[in-house]
């Protein structure tokens, strides 16, 4: 089956994250598609390259970009929802004359549309509130 | 076409409702069937009267009522919500059908995409 995932809220507000993250492994595993996640609201805060937790904790944007290189899985940020948070596409930084180049690898910004198109495309849509 | 169904169960609170409506509004752009569902205190989200300026949100009701231009126009709310929150129909700024709480289950199955408002 196919299945599009929407997270909607930060690594670090509980365990939503994870949950999300262990149910995309379960699902590779057991031979299902994941085409696309797509990052909304406080979700964006997964697609941070600088995030620097303690060595004993998870480091989500590194779990995120590994899984999508592995598994050439499409991690998209919603552009609005990461503009308002401070999370800038580069080439948007440098036109707003910001500097910093914080998104990680694997990663990229895209509208809403994106999400919708996903699910349509799925079999089906997972929201981890 | 796939039918999405957007549950609104929280009052309003500034850039949690705006995305909410901006995905709402995304899903109509794509000409998907696109219905609101209000329970507990979501419904308070289209309650008439509302003075967001005071606490700094803005006025999202006016949007809320400007999704028929996007043809969204299927709102549903929760009887007992509306009951417990001490609202009647005539407060709220959308045309509403009613749903009892044993109804719900059974309608949030007739639609594929389930999202949180």
């Amino acid at each position: 089956m196919k299945f599009t995932l929407q997270i909607n809220s930060s690594p670090t507000a509980g365990q939503s994250g994870y949950y999300a993250y262990r149910f995309v492994c379960e699902l590779i595993t057991a031979g299902h598609q994941v085409s696309r996640i797509f990052f909304y609201r406080e979700g964006i805060y997964h697609g941070y390259r600088y995030a620097t937790p303690p060595d004993d904790e998870l480091n989500f944007s590194r779990l995120w970009s590994a899984l999508s290189q592995a598994h050439s899985i499409d991690l998209v940020i919603c552009v609005s929802a990461a503009q308002r948070r401070g999370l800038l596409h580069p080439d948007e930084a440098q036109r707003q004359g910001k500097l910093d180049k914080d998104l990680a690898d694997g990663f990229r910004i895209s509208g809403l549309g994106q999400m919708i198109e996903a699910s349509l495309l799925a079999d089906r849509l997972i929201v981890f509130p | 076409m796939k039918k999405f169904l957007f549950i609104i169960s929280k009052s309003a609170s500034g850039v949690s409702v705006q995305e909410a409506l901006d995905q709402i509004m995304s899903a109509a752009a794509f000409d998907q069937a696109v219905s609101l569902l209000f329970i507990d205190d979501g419904v308070f989200q289209i309650k008439k009267n509302q003075r967001p300026d005071e606490l700094g949100l803005k006025a999202t009701t006016a949007i809320f009522e400007a999704l028929d231009v996007y043809d969204v126009n299927a709102f549903y709310v929760e009887t007992e919500s509306l009951e417990q929150s001490g609202l009647t129909v005539q407060d709220l700024c959308l045309p509403v059908k009613l749903l009892a709480r044993n109804q719900i289950a059974g309608f949030i199955k007739q639609h594929e995409c389930i999202l949180p408002g």
